[in-house]
């Protein structure tokens, strides 16, 4: 439960502090902090338009979207204390229930009958399937490392020790942060201001969305980037108490969308054409990880 | 006893009335029969799922010996598989049949061979007898065939319906070889001489027999390298016969296997690695080419390969499982692979009788020249949907629990291995999340191509959805299919019998399989269901917050262009470019095109086709080589009929002779030892 309100609080601020480290990079003042929030809440008081080439798919697809990205808010955890829901294999669970609500932000996308977000949708299939792999050998590293299979028992029973789980624990936050920039979208896979609908990859499979459903699929965004701040958090955190705990949270997640700020501001997006084998590059990075674990077990014999 | 005596008499009584009966006639027969038998044999199956074992014993011949019928859990789960699949399917083949009404004949052929391909797949499930089992193995075999080439003044579904029925026999051949083997050795037909032959010869004779069942069974259920046959044959069948092949006939394949490592005692641990590399290379291989098929039935196809490789990683860890003596990882992984082998039926029976109703409705599979059928044919594009979701194996449908049941047993076995299982796990894990991953790709593209957007060819007759009765057994499928994506625990405890009779669990053990994977499953229910709710909820919302909204519907979105046209879409091709040149080396992909050019253009045209590598390397290049080599004795046929009467002359002359010259011959090869 403390992990549920925790993560709300950091989706709050987590989008605006990119965009303030962004602005404040580039010499400008920027909006406020919470800004993306307000977004938000006047896009919901919007009326909707609609393409002639949509069909119900089109309207139902954002809400399970965001429903999706609410179900595995549910199940990331707080160091010691469990996420809502909490069970063996419940990372499985996490990554095929956010793959429901890609698969319908796809078809929501092809639904629109236009050349752009049909690109974006392609796209956006090939990357997340290339991430998936990472993400399931880094959380199998951890099972094997903790011999638990749920998110709370793993991040629960990690702990960092030696100089070789330091380095994993690096490697970890390298490789989630990664996923978390391919599902969010954002550099270096994907430019979310890039202004030409042909370098768009999330960002043109949502042109045609607007108004309440169009709130949906943002909030959706900035909860992610939370979620994976919070994944990233609970490698760290495994047996501290809570007044060191919550507010070493916070400080995490801040240097993580400032380092996402400063990222975005300071590097270009990667050729289209390299961001499969850029991201089949994570599998690798979390290969290694899982032979780290092997080594810290003394399974290499 | 009478039981079995009515299963055998239904069938025969059908196929005797059939042919004298008008085509309307001719399909009540068939279905009330199929419906009967599945009744009787249902019967019987779904007492053995509540512990039950049937045994009958016939008197059989002087050449098989005592035949031996025994029903057990395992039969009995794939005895009520083929049941739903068949019933289903017959159901919805008496309307998808109603276009071909005029061809009399083909259809009564069609209908017994119909008939006879349920009862000996039921059969085959019983049989213990291995020179029975042979023959009913010809007989479905043959009979598949008929069914199969339905539409036989196609040339391609001709050829297709032969590639189909020379690897078929390939298959038999294995079989034979297997059985044969082991009824020279003890001296008996029956199944049980092959547990009495591998237990006294325990070690590299039981491997090699249970490698030799596994290709013939392997060629069967799809593994590749013997999936070849699999392409053809399913697109080129009429759409019901698909869904069949597809749900149930590849299954049996896997109930041999399954059936196999029953019987057969030997190094269960090595067995476990064969069959997981065999499925591990199918699950990809399969959905990889899936991408990149125009054809719908075609790509469905493909995608039977890969998830006969998911069912094939559970039965691997199964069998790792018996070999190691750790019965809970061994239910686990015959858990997964039996689960997933009815949800594979399920939702790709559906996929292929929806597959069916497009082909129906625009009298084309190519995707590319389909797409906006959800506006036209909104039931069948939401069943789709449904199916599209449960292979992708995404929650809240079938597919997933049964992937996730396979996930844990590979993050189970992970615990306390040493190296070398743990690189082979990680890779499994790797190719299980790959699969998913490709499988979304290839369905999103499916989907997305053939049922939204625009259409993208206007076709001369009106495209309409099929009528309510035809969708009626589609809905009943949707059904199931939903079921067990949020009440798992009602078919773990129906499969509870099954995975303890293959995981050799003792009767009196502290860890009753049920339970444990009911403890697993739950909470992912639970989650399930919370889903839901979460998502019932935000509706519920948004359409009260919609009420007060405006709303206006306007043209797509095209950089301030408004009147784009179908053909500006993305079509299947360009959905999955960038994925087909990431795969490139995995196929072999053919092109032609032709230029824009000149004053008045008259249009250009490009195409792209995939070929499947695998089939050229181990089937076409051999071919070739083969018929290269017979090609020089071409000389023989000349065609003139006095050469012909010379070699039956000279043939049956050595047939007389060599006997004579024996001993010389006899004498003439000790001479050479001698020197």
């Amino acid at each position: 439960m403390l992990s549920l309100i925790l993560i709300l609080i950091a989706a709050v601020f987590f989008t605006g502090v990119i965009i303030r480290v962004k602005s404040m990079s580039s010499g400008r003042k920027g909006p406020g902090i919470l800004q993306p929030v307000f977004d938000v809440v006047r896009l919901f008081k919007k009326g909707v338009v609609y393409s002639e080439t949509t069909s119900f798919i089109f309207q139902i697809a954002p809400t399970i979207y965001f429903s999706s990205v609410v179900m595995v808010m549910l199940v990331v955890p707080f160091g010691q204390s469990k996420g809502v829901l909490s069970f063996d294999g419940d990372f499985i669970f996490f990554a095929y229930i956010l793959a429901l609500g890609k698969f319908f932000s796809i078809i929501s996308a092809m639904d629109t009958g236009s050349s752009f977000e049909g690109m974006g949708a392609s796209r956006e299939a090939l990357y997340s399937m290339f991430a998936e792999p990472a993400f399931f050998i880094l959380m199998g590293s951890l099972a094997l490392l903790t011999g638990h299979t749920s998110f709370h028992e793993m991040f629960a029973a990690l702990h960092i020790g030696s100089y070789i789980s330091y380095a994993l624990a690096i490697l970890g936050t390298f490789v989630l942060m990664m996923v978390a920039m391919i599902e969010n979208s954002r550099m270096p896979i994907d430019d979310p201001k890039t202004h030409l609908e042909l370098t768009m990859v999330h960002e043109v499979m949502i042109l045609d969305n607007s108004g309440f459903d169009l709130g949906l699929i943002l909030t959706a965004g900035y909860l992610k980037f939370a979620i994976y701040g919070a994944l990233v958090v609970n490698l760290f955190i495994g047996m501290f108490p809570y007044h060191y705990s919550i507010p070493m949270f916070f400080v995490i997640q801040f240097v993580l969308a400032s380092g996402v700020g400063l990222i975005e501001s300071f590097m270009a997006r990667f050729r289209m054409s390299h961001n499969a084998q850029f991201i089949f590059v994570l599998t690798s990075v979390s290969l290694l990880i899982f032979f780290g674990a092997l080594l810290i077990l003394g399974k290499f014999v | 006893m009478s039981l079995i005596n009515a299963f055998l008499a239904v069938p025969v009584l059908a196929i005797l009335i059939i042919p004298f009966l008008k085509v309307k006639g001719k399909g009540i027969v068939l279905f009330s029969a199929i419906v009967m038998n599945a009744l009787f044999s249902g019967y019987l199956g779904m007492q053995t799922l509540a512990g039950q074992l049937f045994e009958f014993l016939f008197p059989g011949s002087l050449i098989t010996g005592p035949v031996n019928l025994r029903i057990d859990a395992l039969s009995g789960w794939f005895i009520l598989i083929i049941n739903f699949v068949f019933i289903t399917g017959s159901f919805y083949g008496l309307f998808y049949m109603k276009a071909y009404r005029k061809q009399t004949n083909n259809i009564t052929l069609h209908s017994i061979a119909f008939i006879l391909l349920h009862t000996s797949l039921i059969s085959l499930c019983a049989i213990q007898n291995s020179l029975v089992f042979l023959i009913t193995w010809e007989i479905m075999a043959l009979s598949a065939f008929l069914v199969v080439i339905f539409e036989h003044e196609k040339m391609a579904t001709l050829s297709a319906g032969i590639n189909y029925l020379i690897q078929s026999h390939v298959s038999i051949v294995f079989l034979m070889f297997g059985f044969i083997w082991v009824a020279l050795k003890t001296g008996s037909y029956d199944f049980s001489a092959l547990t009495n032959y591998t237990t006294q010869h325990f070690g590299a004779a039981g491997l090699v027999l249970f490698i030799c069942f596994f290709i013939g069974f392997a060629i069967k259920a799809g593994f590749v390298p013997f999936h070849t046959w699999l392409p053809y044959a399913h697109p080129a069948a009429p759409a019901h016969i698909s869904g069949i092949m597809s749900g149930v006939i590849i299954k049996i394949g896997i109930f041999g296997i399954l059936r196999m490592i029953t019987l057969i005692k030997t190094d269960y641990y090595t067995i476990g690695l064969v069959i997981i590399a065999f499925s591990v290379v199918s699950g990809l291989y399969g959905v990889m080419l899936a991408i990149v098929q125009h054809n719908l039935k075609k790509l469905l196809a493909y995608h039977s390969v890969e998830n006969i490789g998911i069912i094939g990683m559970g039965i691997g860890i199964g069998c790792i499982g018996l070999g190691t003596g750790n019965y809970l990882l061994a239910s686990l992984g015959f858990a997964g692979g039996l689960l997933h082998t009815l949800n594979h039926a399920l939702f790709k029976s559906l996929l292929f009788f929806t597959a069916g109703n497009v082909y129906q409705a625009t009298h084309t599979l190519h995707v590319d020249h389909l797409g906006g059928l959800i506006k036209k044919m909104p039931q069948t594009a939401l069943l789709f949907l449904v199916a599209a979701i449960a292979i992708s194996g995404i929650p809240p449908f079938n597919g997933f629990i049964s992937e996730f049941i396979i996930y844990s047993g590979f993050y189970y076995w992970m615990q306390g291995s040493l190296i070398g299982p743990l690189m082979t796990i990680i890779f499994s894990v790797l190719a299980l999340v790959l699969i998913g991953g490709l499988a979304l790709l290839c369905f999103t593209k499916a989907f997305g191509i053939v049922f939204l957007g625009n259409p993208r060819q206007k076709f001369d007759h009106e495209v309409k959805e099929v009528p309510f009765l035809q969708l009626l057994p589609l809905y009943l499928i949707a059904f199931f299919i939903v079921f067990i994506g949020v009440f798992p625990q009602f078919f773990m405890n129906a499969l509870s019998q099954p995975v303890t009779l293959m995981s050799g669990i003792p009767a009196i053990s502290d860890i009753p399989f049920s339970e444990k994977t009911t403890d697993l499953l739950e909470p992912v229910t639970w989650s399930v269901w919370i889903f839901i709710l979460i998502s019932l909820v935000l509706f519920g919302l948004r359409k009260l917050v919609m009420q007060t909204r405006k709303s206006t519907i306007e043209t797509t979105w095209g950089c301030g262009y408004v009147a784009p046209t179908e053909k500006q879409q993305y079509t299947a091709g360009s959905f999955v470019r960038s994925y087909g040149k990431l795969f490139r080396p995995f196929f072999i992909t053919s092109k032609t095109h032709k230029e824009v050019e000149g004053i008045f253009p008259s249009g250009g045209s490009y195409e792209t086709h995939v070929y499947d590598r695998i089939e050229k390397y181990l089937i076409d290049n051999p071919i070739a080589a083969y018929k290269a080599f017979l090609g020089k004795f071409l000389f023989l046929q000349n065609g003139r009929l006095q050469f012909y009467i010379l070699y039956g002359i000279i043939f049956i002359v050595a047939v007389i002779c060599i006997p004579l010259f024996y001993e010389q011959i006899v004498l003439f090869i000790e001479f050479i030892k001698q020197i």
